[in-house]
């Protein structure tokens, strides 16, 4: 029996006050796949996300994450939001952020207990943050802060892992870092990460989609300039592709 | 001084004022860092026209208060989460009308209405008796549900979206928060009046911030403040005998005043000595 699909949209449509976000959209993520789904502001990237973790029910169009309906399999993913999402001043610490990823397991009412506490720290050590877990969330780097969200992620040992914008608060030298540790995290889950910027995606993910309303998978990670200009609708230009780690460029 | 507290109701006051720090303390906690200032102002003007009831159909306007408090606490929640109308849009029409209704209801009562100032600004040194079981009830069940739900409040507050992704009823923990700010502004009626009750679920947390980052010792220290401030605004406002609740307030105001100021100071200091 084929294993079953981490990720299956079938024809899925959202409209935010008639104004179509998504249209139509198919999309089959497997095991251990590492997607990169790129696209404009407002190409409807976080609502593709929010569509998969069940916080959006589309109009129409089927979705099953894991086998089941996106809201019985949240307890399996790992979600990790956009950096601007919280108050970056709110008292409260490193370790305590990364328990949070623990509510599904320890349910409501029954307070945090030590298992909770060592799959932190674990989560913690993972991303490389074990020294920081006493610090105010907000007194760490873009970076730092980044992996403190992921271990919260992970914390709960999902199948599937979402990253919206994950590049954005991450300074381009810890971004080398940043992509391999996802490198080692896509051995134990599939991954999905939605990015504005096409030259950091291309090179790290393993397949990549580009997403403007509409959505036009590419299955391998070489974008073409015909399938760039449909997402962006303006010419972009590849300044190289091939076997070398590419780069690509806008055109404004 | 001392003489003062010979009296009974010098007593109701000092309990008055711990049971007030207590739940304002706690509560403001949560009314600061998930920035629902604007709202527990809502709430506590609209439990207002609960005070014209009591007045109007003759039972304790306490309760109600409580009765608009929660109700409003509940719709504002509810109108927030389950429609698009924009959340200041009803926190203003629900402040405006609770007070109306107190208005109209007042003026129909029979008579004028005696204390009313007393609800309206606070007088800590006319509590009755009965009044502070009733505080001193409210504040085991704020403690109680504070305790309970710690670990839910905290990611309520944080990260609301993760809270509802990791499977935790934000909805229903929004309305039971709102109404812990409810039972709270009940609490502090008889203290600081109910027009000044914003001031103390804000002030004493407001300050606690400035010293510490982790949620519980800044409840604590957040009760502390408020003991302090209460306190020592009583004591002002025999001294120099003035109305007892906005001495508080104006108290709490110029020491968080005077923090954020030392704070702001410090901080150009410290970039000058850097730089």
């Amino acid at each position: 029996m084929a294993a079953i699909d981490v990720v299956r949209l079938e024809d899925v449509w959202v409209r935010y006050n008639g104004t179509p976000a998504l249209e139509g959209i198919n999309l089959k993520v497997a095991e251990h796949d590492f997607l990169g789904i790129i696209g404009p502001n407002g190409g409807g990237k976080s609502t593709l996300l929010k569509v998969i973790l069940g916080l959006i029910t589309p109009e129409r169009g089927m979705v099953t994450v894991l086998g089941n309906p996106p809201d019985k399999s949240r307890s399996r993913i790992g979600y990790v939001p956009q950096y601007s999402n919280y108050d970056h001043n709110f008292p409260v610490s490193v370790i305590e952020v990364v328990t949070m990823g623990r509510y599904g397991k320890a349910g409501l009412l029954k307070p945090y207990g030590r298992i909770d506490k060592e799959a932190a720290e674990k989560a913690l050590g993972r991303v490389g943050m074990l020294d920081h877990a006493g610090a105010q969330i907000g007194q760490l780097s873009g970076g730092q802060q980044q992996r403190a969200f992921i271990a919260r992620a992970l914390v709960s040992g999902p199948e599937l892992l979402l990253l919206d914008e994950p590049t954005a608060s991450v300074d381009s030298a810890m971004q080398t870092d940043f992509y391999e540790l996802l490198e080692h995290l896509k051995e134990e889950m599939a991954i999905i990460m939605v990015s504005h910027d096409i030259g950091a995606v291309s090179v790290f993910v393993d397949k990549i989609a580009c997403l403007n309303v509409q959505l036009y998978y590419h299955g391998s990670r070489e974008i073409t300039p015909e399938i760039l200009e449909a997402t962006y609708k303006c010419p972009v230009q590849l300044i190289a592709h091939g076997d070398v780690p590419h780069r690509v460029l806008r055109e404004h | 001084m001392f003489d003062a507290f010979q009296f009974e109701f010098m007593r109701n006051a000092l309990v008055a004022g711990l049971l007030a720090s207590v739940a304002c303390g706690i509560v403001g906690v949560y009314v600061v860092v998930k920035k629902i200032v604007s709202m527990s102002g809502s709430i506590a003007h609209a439990s207002f026209g609960g005070i014209g009831l009591g007045y109007l159909l003759k039972f304790n306007p306490v309760l109600g208060a409580m009765l608009f408090a929660l109700l409003s606490a509940l719709t504002m929640g509810l109108v927030a989460r389950r429609t698009k109308l924009p959340e200041d849009t009803a926190i203003g029409i629900l402040w405006a009308l609770g007070m109306a209704l107190g208005v109209i209801f007042i003026g129909l009562s029979a008579g004028y209405a005696p204390d009313l100032m007393s609800y309206l600004f606070g007088n800590i040194l006319t509590v009755p008796a009965s009044d502070i079981y009733l505080m001193a009830a409210l504040d085991v069940i704020i403690v109680a549900l504070v305790i309970a739900f710690y670990k839910e409040f905290l990611l309520l507050s944080f990260d609301e979206e993760f809270g509802t992704v990791v499977g935790m009823p934000v909805d229903g923990l929004y309305l039971l928060l709102l109404c812990m700010v409810a039972l709270t502004v009940v609490v502090l009626i008889r203290v600081v009046g109910m027009i000044l009750v914003i001031a103390m679920l804000t002030f004493p947390a407001a300050l606690a911030r400035q010293f510490t980052h982790d949620i519980r010792k800044m409840m604590l220290l957040a009760v502390v403040f408020g003991m302090l401030f209460t306190f020592g605004g009583l004591w002002i406002s025999y001294a120099l005998n003035l109305a007892s609740g906005a001495t508080i307030i104006l108290l709490s105001g110029l020491i968080l005043l005077l923090s954020y100021g030392i704070a702001g100071l410090r901080n150009r200091l410290a970039r000058g000595n850097a730089g």
